[in-house]
């Protein structure tokens, strides 16, 4: 469905009800739409919310640093991983984190390729959170291990020990996939923020701010030239990040698919946790983006369209994510293995069976109810369905890690795993970071990208007909 | 300030000229040896000459440690003052890094196995069991592996102490002579000697000459886990105390009421080799022995048996004798109907194997069931030819519990002057109603000879810290009476005393232990060449010819009517099988050694079957270790004990462990488990009846190291395919027991890789579950060879055991009478380690000769390669679990001394990384040097793994699976043959053999 | 180099795209070759209207593309099978399929640096210093106006025909570029 054309004939042709809601409302001009976003940034008093939002971040910030200085002095022992379930809510976290950041990469590259132009009011905000939620998924291998300070050590670089990493191992993978991930990704955002950067510092008033901005603009001019090595270069980053998205939650699931455990040696796995991913992303980008857009008021440029579109990803990634869950019991059967079978009987019935079922109601049960058009466009439904989706993923990937490996092949290890107070102050304290990196971004940079808003305008567009 | 004064560097040089550059010291001032600096720091400052008596704290050990260098450099390990030989070679000098062994032998409860002890730079570092000795042939328990942690303990008494005060060796003395001066003049009346069972001839000669001289003294001994019922039963049978020794070798049927034999008691070690020599089925030796065994609570003999039957301790009577009625024995008893089949068809069976059957009683089963046994012994001819008589291996023997009743009678009534406790803990182990300690404070003079400052020591005003067995000289009969010379490996490392001494002074002849230990053998060999004979007994660990003389022994007296046997539940009182009588409470190894049935670790519980545990409303299983909490009223006792319930436990039967729940043990043992001797009295020893129990509707939280699962290895899905089990008949049908299902054979080999080419060595290793009684002796084996820490019950709880090897419990089959199956598992080193390409850091790799090893150095802890393993075997150091200056939780093994006992060729790893069985690579290294300096191939048993050295069964066989003469090639080669799931192609290096039962065809399965 | 003019160039601002890419044709068929338009926006077209046709940069992140894969796999064949060969769970030195994912990576990875670099670098930014920025009212060229540029370095260029010939177009204003 490509963006509607103003043209009043066609509008009197088609129902009301089929003219799709408009991606940017009517009435805007450059200016007013240059103005309205740079406002968030430019306007001198920062309000008082802000700062209360800030602070309460930093406190977590505070507590996930707490924790952090806990486990790199007591030891990794004060977590409740253990034999047989050394991997625990740190992986859980890790790949929770990276999911979520799926979505911003893909709204912004995949859409971008698709023409997608709904697409441009909400990138540059998931594209901020794919970033922000790496950062977070990156902190948990790197304190999961038990010698932290020697986690440089999955990095090749020569070395007195002569050694390399060792590239079998999808460990190695991961290094590789999520750091590519995570610089592609900010390069992609910061090559779309100059025009805007460039923006801000003709706006701006302040002395200061006009050098900052003015120094991450690096001299953008707006030139005819610029312009057009600018979108190439755009279009190709597009065209790399795609296949890289789903690269990298490919490889996170080989940490799975490539081990022998029931539960985890799977075939189907790498699809599987690219849907979970684009999944979670887009339900964490409604979550955040509902509040934006309410408090800053921003319904002209991310209107209902746009919550709409983000349903109905939601609805098709959720359905392919339930196939999955259902594919995982059919081999389990199929396959006529005693171990596999015992995996999936375990989680249902088992000592954690209760994750399993919370799972199947958060991520199969609830998606259902976005086949009704009316919760569709209502932002308060759609806002707690996505949160209640954000913990179904979350389950699905503790329900993996833990179930699987608490009752493997011989029942001698058999084993169960609670996670304690410093795993948990983690986790809530890496949501801090995410809220506090978010709420910077919120204030110093144009959370909507101008520049791409005002081609949406007709003025923009009108001049086909003159320069043919 | 007074230490500068008294400090005399040059007598200290001097000493250093006499060659005794060697000697121990903890302190200048001692070393330059001032008594009189000695008596001032102990009369002026007692705090201070506590903290000397405390000895090595971290900063004074580095202190020293570095005064020791800059003076001479003397290294803190030490050689003994008297000349002692290696079992292998003379030393021309200490090559470091080159172990030296020497034999010597460790006595447990009045009998003793050889030992040979690895001493690094005359460091004692490890126990190997001597091959040329008849208890050993080689093999090791768990207590004896263990003894070495218990040797560098630092919570050891390290201070003669005076009402609690430190006080001198000389202080003591001065006491003592003065009493004995006094009491010689009474000859002796009121003097009181308290021992443990003796079994060294030279300590009992010296009692000898200390009773000629004080005619009126009384000697007394007791061992709360003692042989006092084997000894009263050949009493009951023969009229005289007589020493069974059992040729398991020689029996093609075994019946064993009540008895552990193979695990447990003098002898097992022995027995258990002779006994699994008759279990090897292979394919040119198809035929085994059969093992009956009827007993309350499984044990390791209960779980290899052929035929099983759970049954009331106190029922075993009525059954021996309806048993000995079959065969014609007279003071046989009709079977009870229950048990007739059974009864017939096990007295057939014995009948058909006349001269070739043993009947063997357990030693907490009263004497009349050991009598009965040796009447049905004698009736069935096997005396003289499977079973033989010695004169007993103790040093006049005598009714211990009899004896103790009347030290603490003559106590209450004041008939004790002075007493002298050498060795033993009578305060916490002798029997509650005797009261021991009530009546210890009544005697004005008592004495404390012992290893800790313990629960006694504490009641007595002198106690003096007694040397460890390879601090001292002395000397131990074994099973079959042979004496082995101990040897001291290691001058006092606390300052102790051992017996001998301490008799010397008393009887007033020689003091050192050497010399008395020397006189009396000038006189016992008579041989020309004393010196010649001493030294080849020092150097076998064997005193040639002194093994004790077959007596022949006709059961004469008649048996005593049958002791009435009041049904209901009954008590039955056992020691613990992992820390014995509670002496080895503050040994880390063993409190974390998880009991061998039940797999609980650094805890006691009243076992219970599950009908039973129903029936006393205590719930039918532990869920995750979380056991209900019973208080049991007996005799006006109460004991409060958590409940667990064992598959396969007689019902209406209680099994109690005692030895647990000490107040004095020291940092490790103290308050560790439940006090069972506060229920046990004298009046009943073994077996009590008229207990209630009560629920106390609390839980308690126990260190299980299985949990229940183990139990359903089924699944919905069919069994797994995890031990192999079967009869000896269906391997004479068909060899491999249980074919693999073509299905496995295509999975385990096809891969997409060429497989790997191991050209010269490739090691590997067979185990033959049917050879495994699940003792753990292999287990703290492998934890003394490799520096495994020890975790602490905390973390035990939340899964973090550290054992590299560890023993496998399956049951199968009913709950009231399952069979019982162990299964060693170990790293299996697979050609295809999944563990091995997850690592992201090279940490773990292939050796060109197949050992899956890991680079401690290299890992960062991603506990990938542990999640990937299929058998689990991988350890983490989740804590600093065996440093101990580092920040975190604190180590359970701490004290700088222990560092000296570690195998200086095993790293200790440091915390955040993965650990692993390594095939004792640092053996193959070892070995492969001897070698290459021989330019010759390792030869096959050249490589033992410390696993596969202190295994009695000979389960475990390692060796190089290229050299198709070896004999771990040879047990592949069996079609039997099998490895752990297979069918992930793991191609594991480790192999195993499949248990077989031995049924007989007249009894119905079950 | 300092040309003999006294200003860089003049430059024409349109409130109006067409007005814009109208008047940069026109500037093309007068026969001007040096110029210059700056929009808040990308304008389809404009770019050709002044003279600008294809760019290079494709090429560059091919290039980069190629390094990185080639580079990336290299790196762990070398590292497996020569610099330190080992017998990893008894997979092949060189067990290619499971190099495949980091090849992946790198290569993406040095495409996108090439992408982005290159891009910066042929725009010759960063660029602390230009001209046009003398103008005071091409802070709007970030807003909602559009300019044309006539650089003095064109062979046509005359201050005076130059200056009446943008007058020509109706812009807003036409000013004058300092140096």
């Amino acid at each position: 469905m490509d963006s509607p054309t103003p043209h009043a004939d066609v509008a009197a042709r088609v129902p009301d009800r089929f003219v799709p809601v408009p991606t940017l409302q009517p009435g805007h001009s450059f200016a007013s739409i240059t103005d309205q976003i740079s406002s968030i940034v430019l306007k001198r008093k920062t309000s008082i919310n802000w700062w209360i939002g800030l602070s309460l971040a930093f406190c977590l910030v505070l507590l996930m640093l707490y924790s952090i200085s806990a486990l790199l002095i007591l030891g990794i022992g004060i977590w409740g991983i253990n034999q047989p379930v050394a991997w625990g809510l740190d992986i859980t976290n890790f790949v929770w984190w990276i999911g979520i950041g799926h979505a911003g990469t893909l709204i912004s590259a995949i859409l971008l390729l698709l023409k997608q132009k709904w697409r441009t009011s909400i990138n540059r905000f998931a594209e901020a959170m794919t970033l922000f939620a790496v950062a977070c998924a990156g902190l948990f291998p790197l304190l999961h291990v038990g010698r932290p300070y020697f986690a440089y050590w999955l990095m090749p670089y020569p070395n007195s020990m002569l050694l390399w990493p060792q590239f079998r191992s999808p460990l190695a993978w991961d290094v590789f996939a999520v750091s590519t991930y995570a610089t592609v990704s900010f390069l992609f955002w910061f090559v779309g923020l100059i025009p805007d950067l460039a923006t801000l510092r003709d706006r701006s008033r302040s002395i200061i701010w006009r050098k900052v901005y003015g120094t991450l603009a690096m001299g953008w001019r707006g030139s005819a030239k610029h312009w057009h090595r600018y979108e190439t270069a755009y279009l190709l980053l597009a065209g790399l990040a795609t296949p890289l998205v789903v690269s990298v939650h490919t490889v996170v699931s080989f940490d799975f698919a490539t081990s022998v455990i029931p539960g985890w040696h799977t075939t189907f796995f790498p699809p599987y946790f690219v849907a979970g991913a684009i999944f979670s992303g887009f339900a964490m980008v409604l979550t955040l983006m509902i509040p934006v857009r309410k408090v800053f008021g921003l319904q002209d440029f991310v209107t209902m369209r746009h919550l709409e579109n983000m349903a109905k990803v939601l609805l098709a990634t959720g359905l392919i994510v339930a196939y999955a869950y259902s594919m995982e019991v059919f081999y389990a059967w199929y396959s006529t293995n005693t171990y596999e079978w015992y995996m999936i009987m375990n989680r249902m019935k088992g000592p954690y069976h209760l994750t399993y079922v919370f799972l199947i109601i958060c991520n199969i049960l609830t998606p259902q109810l976005l086949w009704v058009k009316r919760i569709r466009t209502t932002p308060i439904f759609l806002w707690i369905i996505a949160i209640v989706i954000n913990i179904g993923m979350w389950l699905e990937r503790f329900v993996i890690i833990v179930t699987s490996l608490h009752r493997d092949f011989l029942p001698s290890s058999w084993g169960m795993y609670y996670p304690t107070f410093w795993e948990w102050s983690l986790f809530i304290g890496t949501l801090g970071f995410f809220t506090f990196l978010l709420l910077l971004f919120i204030r110093f940079l144009p959370i909507i990208s101008i520049f791409e808003m005002r081609t949406l305008l007709p003025e923009a567009e009108a001049h086909h007909e003159e320069a043919r | 300030m007074s230490k500068q004064e008294h400090l005399d560097l040059a007598s200290f040089r001097a000493r250093l000229e006499h060659g005794d550059e060697n000697r121990f010291w903890r302190s200048l001032e001692e070393l330059s040896n001032d008594e009189a600096f000695d008596e001032f720091v102990k009369k002026e400052f007692p705090h201070e000459s506590q903290t000397l008596g405390e000895g090595v704290d971290r900063r004074d050990f580095l202190k020293l440690m570095s005064a020791s260098l800059a003076l001479g450099g003397l290294t803190a390990c030490t050689r003994p003052l008297q000349q002692i030989l290696p079992y292998v070679r003379q030393p021309e000098d200490v090559i470091p890094g080159k172990p030296l062994f020497f034999a010597t032998a460790m006595s447990l409860a009045g009998s003793s196995a050889g030992v040979l002890v690895e001493s690094h730079l005359n460091r004692p570092t490890r126990i190997e069991g001597n091959p040329d000795h008849p208890s050993s042939m080689g093999a090791t328990d768990a207590f004896m592996q263990a003894s070495i942690l218990s040797l560098y303990d630092p919570d050891r008494s390290q201070t003669v102490r005076y009402i609690g005060d430190p006080a001198t060796y000389g202080d003591f003395l001065g006491a003592l002579s003065q009493v004995l001066v006094q009491l010689r003049s009474k000859g002796g009346a009121g003097l009181r000697i308290l021992t443990e069972s003796i079994n060294s001839p030279t300590l009992g000669n010296q009692f000898q000459t200390l009773l000629s001289q004080y005619p009126k003294a009384v000697w007394h001994q007791y061992e709360a886990a003692g042989r006092e019922n084997v000894l009263e039963g050949t009493r009951l049978a023969f009229g005289a105390y007589v020493n069974p020794v059992y040729q398991f070798d020689k029996a093609d049927v075994v019946v064993s009421l009540d008895g552990d034999f193979l695990t447990q008691g003098s002898g097992h070690l022995r027995y258990a080799r002779d006994f699994m020599g008759r279990r090897k089925v292979r394919l040119d030796k198809q035929e085994m022995n059969r093992l009956y065994v009827v007993e309350s609570m499984l044990t390791g003999t209960g779980s290899v048996a052929d035929h099983r039957l759970p049954m009331r301790s106190a029922d075993v009577e009525s059954f021996a004798r309806a048993l000995a009625a079959q065969l014609g024995v007279s003071g046989g008893a009709p079977p009870s109907s229950s048990q007739a089949d059974f009864v017939a068809a096990v007295a057939r069976d014995l009948q058909a194997h006349r001269g070739k059957s043993i009947v063997v009683a357990g030693e907490h089963q009263p004497p009349v069931v050991h009598a009965i046994a040796f009447a049905i012994n004698g009736a069935l001819g096997n005396a003289g030819s499977t079973v033989y008589y010695t004169d007993p291996i103790e040093e006049s023997p005598i009714p211990q519990t009899e004896s103790m009743r009347q030290l603490a009678h003559d106590m209450e009534t004041g008939a004790v002057e002075a007493l002298i406790i050498i060795g033993g803990n009578p305060v916490f182990a002798a029997p509650a109603d005797l009261n021991f300690a009530h009546g210890l404070e009544r005697v004005p003079f008592r004495a404390h000879l012992s290893h800790y400052y313990d629960e006694t020591s504490a009641l007595c005003q002198w106690h003096v810290p007694r040397t460890h067995y390879l601090e001292e000289w002395s000397d131990a009969r074994a099973h079959d009476g042979t004496v082995s010379i101990v040897q001291p490996l290691i001058a006092p490392l606390y300052g102790g005393r051992s017996a001998h001494e301490l008799l010397g002074v008393m009887t007033g002849e020689a003091n050192e232990a050497y010399e008395v230990l020397r006189g009396y053998w000038r006189s016992k060999l008579q041989s020309l060449d004393f010196e010649k004979s001493w030294r080849k007994a020092l150097n076998d660990g064997v005193v040639a010819g002194s093994t004790l003389p077959v007596k022949a022994m006709a059961a004469g007296g008649t048996l005593p009517p049958p002791t009435q046997n009041p049904g209901g539940l009954e008590l039955v009182f056992k020691s613990d099988p992992t820390i014995f009588d509670g002496r080895f409470a503050n040994n880390a190894w063993l409190e974390e050694l998880p009991h061998p049935m039940t797999k609980l670790t650094w805890d006691n519980a009243a076992l219970v079957s599950p009908r039973t545990a129903a029936k006393l409303e205590m719930g039918t299983e532990n869920y995750n270790g979380v056991s209900p909490l019973a208080e049991i009223s007996y005799k006006g006792r109460t004991l409060q004990i958590p409940i667990w319930v064992v598959p396969g436990h007689a019902d209406d039967s209680v099994t109690l462990h005692f030895g647990r729940g000490r107040t004095r043990a020291g940092n490790v043992g103290t308050a560790k488990g439940f006090n069972v001797y506060a229920i046990r009295t004298s009046d009943a020893p073994s077996l009590g009846f008229g207990a209630a129990f009560g629920n106390l509707k609390e839980t308690r939280q126990l260190a299980c190291t299985q949990l229940h699962q183990s139990i359903d290895v089924k699944t919905l899905r069919g069994e797994r395919d995890i031990i192999r089990v079967g009869t000896i008949e269906q391997f004479r049908r068909d060899p491999s027991v249980v074919p693999e299902t073509e299905e496995n054979k295509v999975r385990s080999k096809e891969t997409f890789y060429p497989p790997f080419k191991y050209e010269g060595y490739a090691w590997g290793m067979s185990i033959d579950t049917n050879l495994c009684t699940g003792c753990g002796g292999c287990v703290i084996a492998c934890q003394s060879e490799n520096n495994i820490p020890v975790v602490g019950k905390d973390q035990v709880i939340i899964g973090r055991a550290m054992h590299w090897l560890r023993i496998d419990h399956y049951y199968r089959g009913r709950p009231e009478n399952p069979e019982s199956y162990h299964i060693p598992i170990l790293c299996m080193h697979c050609e295809n380690a999944p563990c091995e390409p997850v690592c992201p850091v090279e940490a773990t790799s292939h050796s060109p000769e197949g050992i899956n090893e890991m680079t401690y150095n290299r890992c960062v802890g991603t506990k990938y390669c542990a999640n990937n393993c299929p058998y689990k075997v991988r350890r983490f150091n989740w804590y600093s679990y065996s440093e101990y200056d580092i920040p975190g939780r604190q180590a359970i093994i701490k004290g700088e001394s222990f560092k000296a006992m570690r195998n200086p060729n095993v790293t200790v790893r440091s915390r955040g990384v993965m650990e692993k069985c390594s095939y004792c690579v640092q053996r193959v290294n070892a070995a492969r040097q001897e070698a290459e300096k021989g330019d010759r191939r390792i030869r096959d048993g050249e490589v033992v793994t410390a696993c596969q050295s202190a295994c009695p069964g000979e389960a475990i066989v390692f060796g190089d699976i290229n050299d198709k003469t070896s004999r771990v090639a040879a047990r592949k080669a069996q079609p039997a043959n099998y490895g752990l799931l297979t069918e992930l192609n793991t191609q594991p290096r480790t192999t195993y053999l499949p248990t077989l039962k031995n049924p007989n065809p007249e009894i119905k399965a079950g | 180099m300092r040309p003999k003019y006294p200003t860089y160039g003049l430059m024409a601002e349109f409130d109006d795209v067409n007005a814009l890419v109208g008047a940069a044709n026109r500037c093309r068929e007068e026969g001007y070759t040096v110029m210059d338009a700056f929009t808040p926006f990308p304008v389809e077209g404009l770019s050709e209207a002044v003279g600008f046709h294809h760019s290079k940069l494709p090429l560059i992140v091919l290039g980069g593309g190629i390094v990185g894969g080639f580079g990336g796999f290299f790196m762990q064949w070398y590292a497996n099978v020569i610099s330190y060969p080992l017998n990893i769970g008894g997979k092949p030195f060189n067990s290619w399929p499971a190099f495949i994912p980091i090849t992946f990576e790198t290569t993406v990875l040095c495409a996108s640096f090439a992408a982005v670099l290159g891009m910066l670098a042929l725009n010759g930014l960063p660029m602390p210093y230009h001209p046009v920025f003398h103008v005071p009212r091409f802070a709007f060229a970030s807003r909602d106006q559009f300019f044309l540029l006539i650089e003095s370095r064109d062979p046509k260029f005359d201050v005076d025909k130059t200056r009446d010939f943008l007058q020509s177009m109706k812009p807003i204003e036409v000013a004058d570029v300092p140096w």
